[in-house]
């Protein structure tokens, strides 16, 4: 099949087309706004984003057992993890003693993150979640490092997943 | 009176040499340009608007991607590999992981292999509406631009919607696509298959994106001035096409009808039906509507595919740490851009030992010192734009 | 008007002193709102909404945060550039567009000054212009700078010539060299002159867009090939001349093209003593129809590459401006 299917109906009839599909979009965006301007006013109109858009990171604390297989498998090495293993006494006396890791640090620094989602995919234990949230700024690089407790903070937002199709 | 010949020739002589000595001018349309798609840099020997030589210098944005790999892991690569050509972020990847299942032999499930040919269609609609519609920015036409983009959020919200993210989508795993949220939890698995509503949406985007296609064609296509400034500007004959090693809609638009859609079997294109589109004479103006028509083609190819796409598993069974045989293999895809191939040289480890990125950008821009020869000024700009290169596809 | 107001202003040098302030406070405004207008409607013809945060809900203060944006900023001078004809050149540029403005008649008695050789003086004034672009693009001591000087000269020279050969069409018609007697005679004759004069009508609005330098003649700026082209290196308010005056001169040579053409401050149907607070009004709402179109024309069109520009020019608009001089000459001598 050829591309050079064109004829112009008159000379200057391209031009004309063109000045035509512009003002139309004029007229119509101009008095039919809710249908056709393509645009949203933000900050005063946030758009929010599908349930699995990757926007940040969420952490939950209880669910992490400190086996760091989410900061081995990241690319861009941005998971900064140290715990340390906790004794707890036997529930009857004569019994085993548990031992079990404890969190102290969970940093992962969002100006390194590449958002590919690798070490949510890998965690054995469902202590990584997506959330679509995006609007994180900082004004200095430090805050990017995003902490243990406002990891945990994040998991407020994570939706829902979404229903499947069929 | 008797005239002095030899001061008649002196004279005629002295005449001549009156005039003015002009030098050419060399003309860096630098790294930072507003046209030049990236950090190109193209060093002409103009003179006045008429340029006799370009050089071009690459390696502005050279990243590493070979270098790179060789100390990452398979899912590591695939999460990087789709920031090379980054405006069809998905169709990146399908070479590569289709490169990492030949070695390993596997047999991808039916439904996988329709959502990632849906996917790298989506991909191609979003590449060609973005070429389509800043090639006329760089003509001078502000208007077609935002047009197309409209109708682009909608492609991209839908990759968003199935993958999570709309340029860097790293929805593939060897053996399939990523079948669940967090496929190694060991208490509960989510699957992370099309979500509800995706049929619907997107045969709503591709009436869209139909309609955005005629508003470009009638706004763009059929205009005088457009077509003053493209046809017959910048032809490229296909024997000078295939001897350069360009591919994709730019060896299309010459005339040569290879499209690797057809010929390679590394996604079913066999059970669809659609054309393979050829231009006439290989000038801007053919690559520019080869690539308007191709947006209708993918948009027939979604459309059957949505209508036909089996049920099943989304990966196949695959151990939980991958390690691939030793071999080496070259799987090759037709990119948006033309032709990307990767070959890959594993030795059973975790990752490749070498992956070599055959990318379509750069054997694409090696035509320009041959085609920019003798050409005006302003008409560098409209063929380099024609040739829809990305330099992060040039660099990798 | 109270008496020691017309008292006070019949004397020479207090008129002279309030003419020139209110050309210095108009030419401004009437940048500032044709340049808030362009950016309204090139977002609604994409679907945008324009500016819209500064000032409230329309965003009407947007041009002048620019302008006190540009006030502002630091003033940079390359290095390598000849500073005297860097720093005149955006004078020149302006100084064509104000004077231009001194002519167009606003009302019956509202104008300036009437000259008897106002259009002469028009056409020669928008000449300075050029030199001053010319300067612009030497002075900058940059090859991008040069190549858009150099092509604006020979646009704006080549588009001279059209310029001025449409409107002596309408100069015939009309018997006199003066803007406010070529509108007295539309009132006298009853028409506007487009009726007869539709070439060159034609003729003259593609050379006015070819003067401002406006897409679809767009070469010298050129903004996707040479970065702003002769005006790359200029940052600041020596922009802001630059940016005033192209849309100053969008006004004013509309306002020409409506005096000459469209009637100017006259509606047929109006008697005199409403035009003279209605003219103004009138001959700012023709002007602002042709600045439309010359805003959607940008919008809508890529720009001609040089030698095609060259070739509309002498090839098309020379001939087309002498054929309506001699059909219009042959329409008087035998009407």
């Amino acid at each position: 099949m050829t591309a050079n299917g064109y004829k112009r109906p008159y000379p200057g009839g391209g031009m004309v087309k063109g000045l035509v599909i512009t003002i139309t979009t004029m007229f119509k965006t101009i008095f039919r706004p809710n249908k056709y301007l393509a645009t949203i006013n933000y900050p005063k109109v946030k758009e929010t984003l599908v349930p699995r858009a990757r926007g940040v990171i969420a952490l939950d604390q209880e669910a992490c057992t400190v086996c760091m297989l989410c900061a081995r498998s990241c690319p861009d090495w941005c998971i900064y993890i140290e715990g340390h293993k906790e004794e707890i006494p036997p529930d009857k006396p004569g019994g085993r003693i548990k031992v079990r890791s404890k969190l102290d640090r969970f940093d992962i620094d969002y100006a390194l993150c590449m958002y590919c989602g690798i070490c949510v995919e890998v965690c054995p234990f469902d202590a990584l979640f997506w959330s679509p949230e995006y609007e994180y700024s900082e004004s200095k690089m430090g805050d990017m490092l995003h902490d243990m407790d406002r990891l945990q903070d994040w998991l407020q937002t994570v939706p829902d997943p979404p229903a499947l199709e069929k | 009176m008797t005239i002095d010949s030899d001061a008649v020739r002196h004279l005629s002589e002295a005449s001549v040499s009156v005039e003015l000595q002009t030098e050419d001018m060399t003309l860096n349309i630098g790294p930072q340009h507003p046209s030049t798609h990236g950090v190109l840099r193209l060093v002409a020997r103009v003179d006045g608007e008429r340029c006799f030589d370009v050089h071009p210098v690459i390696g502005y944005m050279h990243r590493g991607y070979e270098k790179l790999s060789e100390v990452r892991t398979y899912p590591q690569i695939t999460t990087i590999v789709n920031r090379i050509d980054w405006v069809s972020g998905y169709a990146n990847e399908i070479p590569f992981i289709t490169a990492a299942e030949k070695l390993m032999g596997l047999e991808v499930p039916e439904r996988a292999q329709y959502i990632r040919l849906i996917l790298t269609e989506m991909a191609r609609i979003a590449s060609h509406l973005i070429f389509n519609a800043s090639y006329p920015l760089e003509l001078g036409a502000a208007t077609p631009l935002f047009f197309a983009l409209r109708e682009r959020e909608r492609v991209l919200d839908l990759l968003e919607s199935v993958t999570g993210g709309r340029f860097h989508p790293n929805f593939n795993r060897i053996g399939g696509v990523k079948p669940a949220y967090a496929s190694g939890s060991t208490t509960r698995k989510l699957l992370q298959d099309l979500p509800a509503g995706f049929f619907a949406e997107t045969r709503v985007a591709m009436d869209k994106v139909l309609e955005a296609v005629d508003e470009l064609d009638a706004l763009v296509a059929d205009n005088e001035i457009i077509v003053a400034r493209t046809k017959g500007v910048g032809v490229l004959p296909p024997e000078v096409a295939v001897a350069y090693g360009v591919s994709g809609p730019n060896l299309r638009a010459s005339g040569v009808a290879f499209d690797l859609r057809k010929t390679e079997d590394y996604l079913p294109y066999d059970r669809f039906d659609f054309d393979v589109i050829t231009g006439e004479n290989g000038d801007c103006w053919d690559r520019w509507h080869v690539r308007l028509l191709e947006i209708k083609e993918s948009v027939k190819i979604i459309r059957q595919a949505i209508d036909t796409i089996p049920s099943g598993d989304l990966q196949a069974k695959v151990p939980k740490v991958i390690k691939v045989p030793k071999g080496e293999t070259y799987v090759r895809a037709e990119n948006p851009k033309g032709e990307m191939g990767y070959y890959l040289v594993s030795d059973g480890g975790q990752g490749p030992y070498r992956l070599k990125i055959r990318s379509a950008s750069f054997s694409n821009i090696s035509i320009l010192p041959w085609i920019l020869e003798g050409i005006l000024v302003p008409d560098i700009i409209a063929v380099m734009g024609s040739l829809d290169f990305v330099l992060g596809d040039v660099d990798r | 008007m109270p008496s020691w107001v017309t008292d006070l202003f019949s004397n020479f040098w207090v008129s002279l002193t309030g003419k020139l302030l209110l050309v210095a406070l108009l030419i401004p405004l009437v940048g500032m709102v044709i340049g808030f207008a362009e950016m309204k409607l090139s977002a609604k013809m994409q679907y945008r909404v324009g500016p819209y945060f500064a000032g409230g809900r329309w965003g009407w203060a947007q041009l002048i945060a620019d302008g006190v944006k540009f006030f502002q900023k630091e003033d940079i001078i390359p290095t390598d550039a000849d500073r005297p004809v860097f720093k005149t050149a955006p004078m020149l540029v302006l100084v064509g567009t104000v004077a231009l403005f001194v002519v167009i008649p606003f009302g019956p008695n509202l104008i300036f000054r009437d000259l008897d050789v106002a259009v002469f003086y028009a056409l020669a004034i928008s000449s300075l212009s050029t030199i001053g672009i010319l300067m612009a693009g030497w002075s900058s001591a940059n090859k991008y700078s040069l190549i858009g000087g150099l092509r604006a000269a020979g646009q704006l020279i080549a588009y001279e010539l059209p310029l001025v050969l449409a409107v002596v069409g309408a100069v015939i018609l009309a018997g006199t060299m003066s803007l406010q007697g070529i509108v007295q005679a539309q009132i006298e004759a009853g028409y506007p002159y487009i009726v007869l004069q539709v070439i060159g009508f034609g003729v003259f609005m593609v050379a006015a867009l070819a003067e401002l330098s406006r897409i679809p003649f767009d070469m010298p700026i050129a903004e996707s090939e040479l970065v702003m082209g002769y005006l790359t290196e200029y940052s600041g308010f020596r922009f802001l001349f630059f940016f005033l005056a192209e849309f100053a001169n969008m006004f004013t040579l509309s306002a020409i093209a409506a005096t000459l053409f469209l009637g100017g401050y006259w509606l047929p149907g109006v008697p005199d003593d409403v035009l003279e607070f209605a003219g103004p009004i009138i001959l700012i709402a023709k002007t602002f129809l042709l600045v439309f179109a010359m805003i959607w024309f940008r919008w809508t069109f890529p720009r001609f590459r040089e030698d095609q520009l060259q070739r509309i020019a002498w090839v098309w608009l020379v001939p087309l401006a002498i054929f309506n001089i001699i059909a219009t000459a042959l329409l008087k001598v035998i009407l």
